[in-house]
């Protein structure tokens, strides 16, 4: 029986396993050095704020990878040898494989600031990243002051965490308003004041220098850059992006960039190695997309592609429509096809905004400004219909038409407040202004 | 797991997240309120019964007020879930088992020792709890109260003050404040104010709360009962006959339209308490498998039961002679299994292929219940069913079922097993509402397409322990009988995924195998079997 060995428990592994499953009788391993079991990385800060505890993180019960025949097994692959298809573990053992798969997603990135390593310093990412922050930040009388370097989607999630237990959060953000390389102006000012709302001392334009020990070898302080100031601190909290968690192939065979590399069929330039997820790096980026997606819904869309390969229906990675979400604090988000930020439109995408009086609710289309055609869609604090948006985008829609029949891809609850007309009404009184 | 100490076991510092100094007060206060019932009940004689019970169930409301205040109006809109898990009272910790164990014992001292509240036996006055009540009683009613009275009224305030903590937690979300405006009128209008009225109007009426169905009101067909009803002219007989109309007709219109939840989590006073005084315990609810399958064996045997009960209760009070009444115990008995029969084929021939293998379960629970009937009918033991007295049943019923089940495990567990164990493992109104939710119904929570990162708060905070998640991260929308409509699901979910809503009945039950988002070819390939 062939042996598939996916290297990774992460959502892009796993859903290659479940669908292999559900294709064929292959013999399945998932090899992991993190967890036992699977769990949604996305769901780590709700055990630290209390919402949940780990085991609800956790998207199946533990006897269900006995009953779907997937072994699991826990433990750190330290080389892998592609010429004999062995792969040797940190703890001394081998395993032996048919087929590799390499999901081992990503980790924190640290730009060799002085300090970076001490005690009290951590990303956000890892299992281990949280029991650790659980180990300096407990409450407020063991941590004083936290400090969050790097202003994306997880240094706003783990400013939230701190917040919910009462420590007081800095927040060093490089660019001069928060995710403003993906985000239009006009939304991520509304979010600069939707963190400053919730009493987290936001620093725009401000970077770190380093970071100070105390005697003990524990954090102490940060210093920024700009300004030479010292916050004293007890953690600091390094979010400035991810990178693929690769380092274990690099003296392999397999070809590197950033990531592992791939082809569109996500299989790497060594026969029956393949790459998904945040670890992938494609040699040409599909449309829009960046060469490497750290994003949990391309990871769930490659595990899905490749189980068609593996099982004998070799297939493409051919994403549909970009799609994509977060929720900042209390405001969601959500984003379909696509809308730039300052940094990296193009030319012709031009842009309608609307944003609600209570500055916790706002959207921004996107067009072409020669064809009127529908880009995307960026909605704070609006539920939308993802299969809406998908359809308006094969058709190819102009923006009149999404505009006009808004209403349609509604996804609040029921019973709340509708805002299309006003969006409409502006839309149409911007239009009589231009 | 996680490193961090089980804080909720220990009683010295059990929360992670400390309250304010006003929340101290508010809860002492609450305390206050709820510490001069406990001297009543201890047989404390109050001089001024009517200030005193003003004072007690004021501090109760004030405290909660003020504390809900303090805990939600202080911060910004949006998901109060914070430190859930960690508190002791609302992660079975030692706070939450003390609650449990005194909910619990008030309940046994309720239903089957109502004279150490005080309940005046053969027409004596009341003392202790119970005498507390007497002047709101009188106020209401113009006689003395029962135990029944003072739980109703306890069981009002619950859900008024709680309620009102709910809307507050929830004040970003206008579904939430509606269902629990309308829970709490619901609760005090026709469960607690309109039946003492009814009793002003007409004494010889039996209570009757009009938005009780059988079976949840399972007493509503019992010979005193329907004597009570029509001995009291044409009032009598249009409520009765309301009662029937609830059931057979109003509820599946409701049902068809709007799901269950427009009962379960809108109207009905154990959901109403569930939703408002239980809201914090939601959480606690197994999602296992394994607790599924307890569930659908359990709420399908009460079911089974309670239909079986009344069926012959009313057979017993029935006579042979048509000439007495048009209804004799043979049209009985015919109308009850052709009523069956009818549901059972109509299920079957419209639904048979969506049931698949749990048919096979639903044809046994089907014709058992008709061969009992037949068997009770023909083996022309009047008053006997398998020789135990159709009585005798019926008081069975009451106790384990009325009384323990929905009451003591029900309510009592609330800390240990979740708000609504009563509504999940037990309650037969539950099971009929369900199954024609289930296969009759437009009523579904939409899963947003791809949208879905298995966090797990969906299933975390749902009541029913409906693994939510297991649905929405294969983008399938979400049909459950047990589904009460809470909303919850949707409200904590971080990515916009779930949607409550009506829609046509086609494409509502939509399994997919590869999710929107991605290679259309894909998509199509995989999904169309």
């Amino acid at each position: 029986m062939e042996h598939i060995v996916i290297i990774g428990n992460g959502i892009s592994g796993v859903t290659t396993a479940r669908h292999i499953r559900k294709l064929s009788d292959k013999k399945i391993t998932i090899v992991s050095a993190e967890t036992d079991y699977f769990f949604s990385r996305t769901a780590l800060m709700y055990i630290y704020m209390g919402h949940m505890k780990f085991e609800h993180t956790q998207p199946y019960e533990n006897w269900f990878w006995k009953k779907n025949r997937i072994e699991l097994k826990k433990g750190y692959v330290k080389t892998v040898e592609t010429k004999s298809k062995t792969l040797h573990f940190a703890e001394g053992d081998t395993l032996q494989y048919d087929k590799l798969v390499i999901a081992t997603g990503s980790k924190p990135n640290k730009f060799g600031w002085p300090g970076q390593d001490l005690e009290g310093v951590m990303g956000m990412y890892h299992k281990q990243d949280l029991d650790n922050l659980e180990v300096h930040a407990p409450n407020n009388k063991v941590c004083k002051r936290a400090v969050i370097v790097g202003g994306g989607l997880i240094g706003i999630e783990l400013a939230e965490m701190l917040n919910s237990r009462s420590i007081p959060v800095t927040f060093l953000v490089r660019e001069d308003s928060f995710w403003n390389g993906v985000l239009p102006e006009g939304e991520s000012a509304m979010i600069n004041r939707h963190i400053k709302n919730h009493h987290i001392d936001l620093r725009l334009s401000t970077n770190l220098k380093e970071i100070k020990a105390d005697e003990n070898g524990k954090v102490k302080s940060v210093i920024i850059e700009e300004t030479g100031e010292e916050l004293p601190c007890n953690v600091v909290g390094l979010t400035a992006g991810v990178s693929p968690n690769i380092d274990f192939i690099k003296d392999s065979e397999i070809e590197v960039g950033r990531g592992v590399k791939v082809n569109r069929f996500l299989e790497t330039t060594i026969k029956d190695v393949y790459a998904i997820g945040d670890c992938a790096e494609q040699h040409e980026a599909i449309g829009n997309r960046r060469p490497i997606e750290a994003v949990w819904y391309t990871g769930r869309m490659m595990g899905e592609t490749l189980a068609q390969t593996i099982c004998g229906n070799r297939i493409e990675y051919k994403p549909g429509h970009w799609f994509n979400s977060a929720k900042f604090m209390d405001i969601e988000y959500q984003t379909y096809g696509w809308v730039f930020g300052d940094k990296g439109r193009p030319e012709y995408e031009k842009h309608f905004h609307w944003k609600h009086s209570d500055d916790t609710k706002c959207i921004t289309v996107a067009y072409h400004k020669d064809t009127n055609e529908f880009l995307g869609i960026n909605t704070f604090g609006i539920r939308m219909r993802h299969e809406t948006f998908d359809k308006w985008l094969t058709e190819k829609r102009d923006v009149d038409h999404v505009m006009n029949h808004l209403s349609e891809a509604n996804f609040d609850p029921e019973f709340y407040s509708k805002f299309e007309n006003d969006i409409l009404s502006a839309y149409n009184n911007q239009l009589q202004t231009v | 797991m996680s490193n961090k100490l089980n804080h909720s076991m220990s009683l010295a510092k059990p929360d992670a997240l400390d309250i304010t100094t006003k929340q101290k007060i508010a809860l002492a206060i609450g305390v206050i309120g709820l510490f001069i019932l406990t001297l009543a009940l201890f047989n404390t004689n109050f001089p001024n019964k009517g200030l005193f019970l003003l004072l007690s169930l004021g501090f109760i409301a004030i405290g909660t007020i003020v504390y809900s205040r303090e805990a939600y109006l202080t911060k910004l809109e949006g998901i109060k879930n914070d430190g859930q898990w960690f508190k002791s009272i609302s992660s079975r910790g030692v706070w939450g088992w003390i609650v449990g164990v005194i909910l619990t014992g008030f309940y046994i001292v309720l239903y089957f020792y109502p004279q150490y509240l005080g309940l005046g036996a053969d027409g004596a006055a009341n003392t202790r709890l119970i005498s507390l009540f007497d002047p709101l009683s009188q106020l209401l009613s113009g006689r003395n109260a029962s135990q029944w009275f003072v739980y109703g009224t306890l069981y009002t305030v619950a859900i008024l003050a709680f309620g009102y903590k709910f809307i507050l937690k929830y004040r970003h979300n206008r579904y939430q404040q509606i269902r629990t405006v309308s829970v709490m009128f619901f609760q005090l209008g026709f469960a607690f104010l309109i039946p003492e009225f009814m009793y002003v109007m007409n004494n010889d009426l039996p209570y009757y709360d009009l938005k009780s169905m059988w079976p949840l009101n399972y007493y509503i067909f019992d010979e005193w009962s329907v004597n009570g009803f029509l001995s009291n002219g044409n009032i009598g007989l249009a409520l009765i006959l309301f009662g029937i109309i609830t059931i057979f007709v109003i509820s599946p219109i409701l049902t068809y339209k709007f799901g269950k939840r427009w009962y379960c989590s809108w109207v009905c006073g154990c959901g109403g308490l569930a939703e408002t005084a239980g809201d914090s315990f939601r959480h606690l609810s197994s999602k296992k498998m394994s607790a599924w399958k307890i569930e659908r064996w359990l709420i399908h045997l009460v079911l089974v039961f309670s239909v079986v009960m009344t069926t012959a209760m009313v057979y017993t009070y029935l006579g042979y002679d048509k000439n007495d009444f048009w209804l004799t115990r043979g049209v009985f008995i015919s109308l009850v299994i052709g009523f069956l029969t009818l549901v059972f084929a109509g299920v079957m021939f419209f639904k048979g292929k969506e049931l698949g293998k749990d048919a096979k379960y639903g044809a046994i629970g089907f014709f058992s219940v008709i061969a009992l009937l037949l068997i009770m009918h023909f083996t022309g033991t009047t008053d006997n069913i398998f020789y135990v007295k159709a009585g005798a049943l019926r008081s069975a019923y009451g106790i384990y079922i009325g009384s323990i089940f929905s009451g003591v495990i029900g309510t009592g567990f609330y800390p240990i097993l979740g708000s609504r164990s009563w509504c999940r493992f037990g309650c037969p109104m539950a099971a009929i509402l369900g199954f024609q939710q289930r296969l009759f119904s437009k009523f579904r929570i939409t899963t947003n397409g791809g949208q879905c990162i298995s966090c797990g708060n969906c299933s975390n905070s749902c009541e029913m322990g409906i693994d939510v998640r297991h649905y929405a991260q294969k983008g399938e929308n979400i049909v459950r009988s047990s589904c009460v409509g809470c909303g919850i699901c949707s409200a904590v979910c971080p990515r916009g995924v779930l949607k409550l809503e009506n829609d046509s009945m086609k494409g509502r039950i939509n399994p997919t195998e590869i999710l929107l988002g991605n290679d259309v070819d894909l998509m199509e390939l995989v999904n169309q079997k």
